[in-house]
């Protein structure tokens, strides 16, 4: 049974009080210091107040029912944990036709909806294909890359110049813009990939701050911050669309692309590759001692990672037709680890959801959208504290000895 | 050579600052290894809690000193208690978790505090107060070094030899050296190792409240996003001078300071950030272990 204790409710009115104290000057006054004017907002001290008190409460409630799920797990042990996913992927009467329903939706989407939701699904499907980029590296190799941004800008920043500059098109830049991105991506790796994994974030960080200040003052390459426009849309055969069309090939060229990523990293995880990119991501140490060579595959699931923001900057630079710098900023590599660490580490199913939930939510939530980013950041933090392991979990393929008979 | 003191005058400054919040990450990541993303955002609200109680003591009138000295243990008091709450509520449940975890906790948590204070502030830059006054005995330096410069390099003295004492020569510096060297061991020989971060979170926080402050009356405004890249030039230094070395930390920042300053006044400005993680990437290939850092061995 779940109780709320005497002391339970002790510790959240001091939890309240504390905060009340901690937020006093920042959330209730608020000064106007070129007309000295002060205002004071006592009734925010009530609201967080109010707040801390429930979310001390809500915690305390939360760890009663943990503990007593891990007793329990602990008296029937040797029953192994199934969690919800993997017994929906296990059971293929339901699994099937979800999937056929999902898939047949995302096919007619133009057809129901408006071009500006098409639009948006565009944008949230591109999130995906980053998301899933992102997941390689940060997910299944366990290196935290925080400037990922950097390599999109890369890949957007490759097609709008050859574009600008020789008239290339889209298909011919799109494989160009993927290597190129691998190549920065091996080119910063080299040097960091070496040391710990601290180092890593934040170099990759400041790599991150380097490319943009780079964008934004280098005028003559990259025309600073006005940035380049009129880049051409993806073409069909040199067939001439509309623009209603030119927003429906563009979402079902973003499908194919999802389908090609999610295809890709589906046979990786399985691979030599992916095995030891696992191995490498829960023990450096020993993973040396099975012979892998850390540096390289490191480096690999770096290039690999960057190579598919480079592919989706490509998309983003064609989709909009228009790139400035502000469009590659630390925001935007948060973003994209908020959708991974939400949806899932390392589960492909988690992160598509984590992207449609945080893109698509904002769009339709647009009084809340001053409170995106302080969402995205109390996310971070209590999925790591409450469910490290995200909405899905990733299904690890286990191989069962049939000893006793089992199949 | 006028040209070149200002220059080095304004690396000192610079090299201050930096030394205040890198000492801060330095000690945190001593005791529990993890990178304190949401540090520079401490220092971000001391000098917004700085701003503001000094704009409410200034409607009622009080004299400057008073002012600046109330206002800077206002910041010094909320910057701890802040530091203090982000460890008991992103880190502490997060002990032996793996180790990407407390990092992309700490990641969250300064996204979280730079919006809060841009939601409940302003996202404005906001013109910080003149607190330090400009005496008329300095004038003739004053074209190469300002009293707030002169100030700042002032306090960074005297904090870093408390600090050194505190550390050499207290039991909690003890306590604070036997964690970062070993933390079951220490606990076993009953250091409360619990209390010993919460006091390392606590004189970090402080720490950076205090260079917030400074460097708000240097530069003379504020906005929401200063920790941010503060926080990670501060994280050069460290790593720099070696993470993890108290006199590392202060000597990367002077380093780094000083870089930053010759490189703007004979390069070019626009590009200033661009020279200090360019530095960080190549001490990283060339000396991993930071200048004063020893290399450490991992063993299993």
């Amino acid at each position: 049974m779940n109780v709320i204790t005497i002391k339970n409710f002790r510790n959240a009115l001091v939890t309240a009080l504390w905060f009340m104290f901690l937020t006093f000057p920042i959330m209730v006054i608020k000064v106007n210091t070129t007309e000295n004017l002060i205002v004071w907002r006592w009734h925010n001290l009530l609201y967080v107040g109010a707040t801390a008190f429930t979310a001390s409460l809500l915690t305390a409630l939360y760890r009663q029912y943990r503990d007593r799920k891990r007793s329990q797990q602990q008296q029937e042990e040797g029953t192994s944990r199934v969690s919800w996913n993997e017994r929906f992927f296990n059971t293929p009467a339901i699994a099937r036709p979800v999937c056929a329903l999902g898939a047949l939706f995302f096919l007619v989407f133009p057809l129901l909806f408006s071009t500006y939701q098409v639009n948006i699904m565009t944008t949230a499907l591109m999130y995906v294909v980053l998301g899933l980029g992102l997941n390689i590296v940060v997910g299944v190799a366990g290196l935290l890359n925080l400037g990922y941004v950097a390599f999109y800008a890369v890949g957007a920043y490759t097609y709008a110049l050859l574009n600008m500059h020789y008239g290339v098109g889209f298909w011919v830049a799109l494989p160009l813009g993927g290597i190129m991105a691998a190549l920065f991506g091996i080119l910063l790796g080299f040097p960091v990939l070496r040391l710990r994994g601290d180092y890593l974030a934040i170099v990759t960080l400041g790599f991150g701050e380097i490319i943009l200040l780079v964008l934004k003052n280098w005028s003559e390459f990259s025309q600073g911050p006005g940035g380049i426009s009129n880049i051409s849309r993806p073409g069909l055969f040199n067939i001439q669309l509309s623009m209603e069309a030119t927003l429906n090939y563009q979402y079902y060229l973003t499908i194919a692309m999802v389908l090609l990523t999610i295809f890709v990293i589906n046979r990786l995880q399985n691979s030599r590759i992916g095995r030891a990119l696992f191995a490498l991501r829960e023990d450096e140490i020993a993973c040396q001692a099975m012979g892998i060579d850390k540096t390289t595959i490191k480096l690999t699931a770096f290039a690999l990672g960057a190579t598919w923001a480079g592919l989706a900057g490509v998309f983003f630079a064609a989709k909009n037709a228009y790139i400035n710098p502000d469009s590659f900023t630390f925001l935007e590599s948060a973003m994209i680890l908020c959708i991974v660490v939400l949806g899932g580490m390392g589960s492909i199913l988690g992160v598509i959801i984590g992207a449609l939930v945080l893109i698509l939510l904002p769009e339709y939530l647009r009084a809340f959208s001053d409170y995106r980013m302080l969402a995205f950041g109390a996310i971070l933090v209590s999925m790591m504290i409450f469910r490290p392991q995200g909405i899905v979990a990733n299904i690890r393929q286990s191989y069962r000895s049939s000893k006793d008979g089992a199949p | 050579m006028e040209y070149f003191l200002e220059l080095v005058f304004s690396g000192l400054t610079r090299g201050s600052i930096y030394a205040l919040i890198a000492l801060g990450y330095t000690m945190v990541y001593g005791i529990i290894g993890l990178i304190n993303f949401a540090h520079g955002e401490i220092y971000m609200i001391g000098a917004f809690t700085a701003l503001i109680i000094a704009t409410v003591l200034n409607m009622y009138g009080l004299p400057l000193p008073a002012v600046l000295i109330l206002a800077a243990i206002a910041a010094i008091v909320w910057s701890a208690a802040y530091g203090f709450t982000v460890e008991r509520v992103a880190y502490r449940p997060l002990r032996g978790a793996p180790r990407l975890s407390p990092l992309i906790s700490a990641i969250g948590m300064s996204i979280f505090l730079q919006n809060y204070v841009m939601l409940a502030q302003t996202p404005n830059f906001l013109p910080f107060p003149t607190l330090i006054p400009e005496p008329a005995f300095l004038e003739p330096i004053a074209s190469m070094v300002g009293t707030t410069d002169l100030t700042i390099l002032l306090v960074t003295t005297v904090v870093m030899v408390l600090l050194t004492l505190l550390i050499k020569f207290t039991r909690t510096g003890k306590a604070m050296r036997a964690t970062s060297q070993d933390r079951t061991m220490a606990f076993l020989v009953g250091v409360n190792v619990d209390t010993v971060i919460s006091i390392t979170f606590v004189i970090g926080s402080s720490l950076a409240a205090i260079g917030g402050v400074l460097i708000a009356s240097h530069i003379g405004q504020i906005n929401f996003y200063i920790g941010f890249i503060a926080g990670i030039k501060a994280f050069t230094a460290a790593v720099l001078g070696g993470i993890g070395s108290i006199p590392g930390a202060v000597l990367g920042s002077f380093v780094l300071g000083l870089t930053e300053s010759f490189a703007t006044g004979y390069v070019s400005s626009a590009y200033e950030d661009v020279f200090a993680f360019s530095l960080l990437v190549l001490i990283l290939i060339f000396r991993p272990a930071g200048l004063l850092g020893k290399a450490s061995i991992e063993k299993v």
